[in-house]
């Protein structure tokens, strides 16, 4: 590295830092003072030493390693001209500054719902809004119009997410069965350490966490939009408590671009990060990428997953068994919403569901506004017991009958997830594990 | 340096590195860097990574160095500030109420100001490490396991390095600790505790290193052996495992093939052994028989050896 004269390099510096911030790192002013004591000392004759210094300085997450080392790299490369060309664009400083577009305009007047004038249309349009709103519920975002989008998109935010609490092992004070001794020693010194009053602690409760992954593939992609509209409110309704990650072929992770409160800004961002975008599925494949990437990360702690997608997965079926076997032991509940378990007379047919299924501890339709409706009374009435889960679930059979009066009564459902699927082994019991 | 009971800084990375190679802790540069710079800096340094890789042992390296005092707080969920920090000695208390009853004292300010003195107090890491007179170490483990509230009590200790106890006062450092703080990244630890440390990611070491560091913690392993088993590590580090073995079953494996004076590696071998270093019937699976001897055939012979897969 060139060390200028002092007030060269200090300029140059606090434009490297500046170029830092741009990018994503949280660099505040107090580390650029520690940095440039720091390099006093170590001085700046070692390139590599320079680099180490300012990278445990500078970075706080690993995925910030590489943006700093190439950061690093190009902006204290060496030049043969003084000039300074460098354009930063090309490494994606704009990403998070780009004024991202507006939600598509409505269109005037294509079903009728925007008021022409005066009163009469006012009181039409008001006595059809309440049925307007029940056919809205029913229908399927797969045969939705755009303006019917931006309505269901108004009932989505309405809507009250609550995956539910779990207990964590933080003690606070409260009716509980455990004796809080620190309190009721502080209570009692009145009366000369005599215990007269108990203070009693029960375990802090908060609420689980939930993951959702959803599939963007080509057979999706009628319902896409809807989806992530869907996910979008359940982050914002949820606060920080939801991961989501979308996949066709490949696992990408959008919890960082629904922090955008404006959804389109939010689903606009999503679009752009996800390389695979309608492609084909492998479901497998993904939730395999998910288990071995991150799940030991968002998991902790009891979290409920729900997968979105229809089932149609190219790849191979056993890799699918056995990364659904693998997650579900791995999470409190695992959820699978498949928007066409909404259709009359539904069946799990297609190979990718077939062998996903015996891990599933809910199956439940997504394909309209009523079925998100239950699916949040479904998460809203969970019960903090575990689901009852099989040790060794069967093997999935790859035919078609159904079984007669199938369904084990200890398996929980939904009662209203209508219409409700057989999974062709069940009722066969045990006799094939 | 005039008080021979303060932590003298190494004067440079070189001699700090040379320092922990001779406590048997082979750091890179990198690393020795971001603990050189937390020392003279005095801030806590956040050792990120997978499990064993050896963040822990950064902890004990430095103490053993410096002569220091290692004060280890093993994080877990729920740990809170009674058992982190301070907890009253309610048996001695209730003890000494009966005592003083029994001695005719019933002023009840009295009672008090005995009952929450410092005699009943019994410290926890926490209030140790700022109260210990001399170079110390402060190791916070696996903060990843705690909760947030912790790590916001965290956050208040680390900005100061105080800790008030409403009934007795507030303990400050003379000297602030020397703080080390681990994490194996089961979740993210908030922006906001980050910050205020210095940040290093350790990586699963390369042949080399890792050998340098078999050689140095198993004298009694031969060259050959040591060689031959990091090969074989990291190989099977590069397969698709769910559980990537570290270092420390690296050292592991190879005390138990010392103990079983094996002193070359075969496919047999390493069948009987790899309950060592994999942990998960799955990954058992998949390695033993076939993958065990295409391994083992790669690691003997390194012209074919492919770049190291690395992992987000």
């Amino acid at each position: 590295m060139a060390s200028g004269p002092d007030g060269h390099f200090l300029n140059n510096f606090l434009l490297f830092g500046r170029l830092l911030r741009r990018l994503g790192l949280n660099v505040h002013t107090g580390r650029m003072l520690d940095a440039i004591n720091v390099l006093d000392d170590i001085g700046i004759r070692r390139r590599m030493d320079v680099r180490a210094a300012l990278r445990t300085l500078m970075v706080h997450r690993r995925e910030d390693i590489p943006v700093f080392d190439e950061a690093f790299a190009v902006f204290w490369r060496q030049r043969k001209d003084r000039l300074s060309s460098l354009d930063l664009r090309s490494m994606g400083e704009q990403r998070r500054y780009r004024r991202i577009e507006a939600a598509p305009p409505p269109l005037d007047g294509a079903d009728g719902s925007q008021p022409e004038d005066g009163a009469a249309a006012d009181r039409i349009d008001l006595s059809r809004t309440f049925s307007a709103r029940e056919v809205l519920q029913a229908k399927d975002f797969a045969d939705f119009t755009r303006q019917e989008a931006r309505q269901a998109r108004q009932m989505l935010g309405s809507l009250h997410w609550n995956p539910g609490l779990r207990r964590t092992r933080r003690k606070q004070p409260g009716r509980g069965t455990e004796l809080d001794v620190r309190r009721s020693l502080q209570r009692n010194v009145k009366f000369g350490g005599e215990m007269l009053l108990l203070q009693n602690r029960r375990r802090k409760e908060k609420p689980r966490r939930l993951v959702v992954i959803c599939d963007v593939s080509g057979s999706m992609e009628s319902y896409t939009r809807m989806l992530l509209h869907f996910i979008h409110s359940l982050y914002a309704g949820l606060e920080s408590r939801v991961e989501a990650f979308l996949f066709a072929t490949r696992l990408t992770r959008i919890t960082k671009q629904l922090a955008h409160r404006d959804i389109d800004q939010a689903v606009d961002g999503v679009a752009k990060a996800v390389p695979d975008w309608s492609g084909g599925t492998r479901i497998g494949g993904a939730v395999k990428e998910f288990n071995f990437k991150w799940a030991r990360r968002t998991l902790s702690w009891g979290s409920i997953v729900l997968i979105v997608s229809d089932g149609w997965d190219r790849g191979e079926p056993e890799v699918l068994s056995d990364e659904m076997r693998r997650l579900q032991r791995s999470c409190r509940r695992l959820i699978w919403l498949n928007p066409l378990a909404g259709r009359e007379g539904y069946e799990s047919l297609t190979r990718g569901m077939q062998a996903a299924e015996p891990y599933v501890d809910d199956l439940l339709p997504v394909h309209n506004l009523a079925a998100l409706m239950d699916l949040a009374a479904h998460l809203n009435g969970l019960s903090d017991s575990w689901p009852v889960r099989r040790q060794t679930p069967p093997v999935p059979a790859m035919k078609e009958e159904v079984a007669v009066g199938a369904e084990p009564s200890q398996r929980s459902w939904h009662k209203d997830a209508n219409p409700t699927f057989r999974h062709p082994t069940w009722g066969r019991g045990q006799q094939q594990d | 340096m005039e008080n021979t009971s303060t932590l003298r800084v190494p004067a440079s990375v070189d001699e700090l590195q040379k320092t922990l190679r001779d406590e048997l802790y082979v750091a890179d540069r990198g690393l020795a860097m971001s603990v050189y710079l937390a020392l003279k800096l005095k801030r806590p340094l956040f050792l990120e990574g997978e499990a064993g890789v050896g963040k822990t042992e950064v902890a004990r390296a430095l103490a053993s160095a410096f002569g220091a005092r290692l004060i280890r707080l093993q994080c877990y969920e729920g740990l809170d500030v009674n058992q982190a920090v301070y907890e009253w000695n309610y048996s001695r208390q209730l003890l000494h109420i009966r005592l003083m009853e029994a001695s005719g004292s019933t002023d009840r300010k009295e009672i008090e100001k005995e009952l929450f003195s410092e005699e009943f107090l019994i410290k926890r890491p926490l209030l140790q490490a700022l109260e210990s007179s001399g170079p110390t170490v402060l190791l916070i483990d696996e903060l990843d396991r705690a909760d947030e509230e912790f790590e916001g009590y965290l956050l208040e200790m680390l900005a100061d390095f105080q800790i008030t106890i409403p009934e007795v006062g507030t303990y400050a450092a003379d000297e602030p600790p020397i703080v080390v703080i681990t994490s194996n990244r089961t979740r993210e630890i908030h922006d906001a505790l980050k910050r205020r440390c210095l940040y290093y990611w350790i990586d699963y070491p390369d042949v080399a290193k890792e050998t340098q560091i078999v050689r140095s913690k198993m004298p009694e392993a031969s060259q050959k052996l040591a060689g031959q088993v990091t090969a074989f590590v990291q190989e099977l580090r590069a397969t698709e495992l769910y559980k990537i073995p570290g270092v420390s079953e690296t050292l592991d494996w190879t005390a138990a093939l010392i103990s079983l004076n094996e002193n070359e590696l075969t496919p047999s071998v390493i069948d009987d052994t790899l309950g060592v270093m994999l942990k998960y019937r799955e990954d058992l699976e998949a390695t033993r028989g076939e993958q065990t001897r295409a391994l083992v055939n790669r690691a003997l012979n390194p012209g074919t050896r492919r770049g190291r897969r690395r992992r987000g």
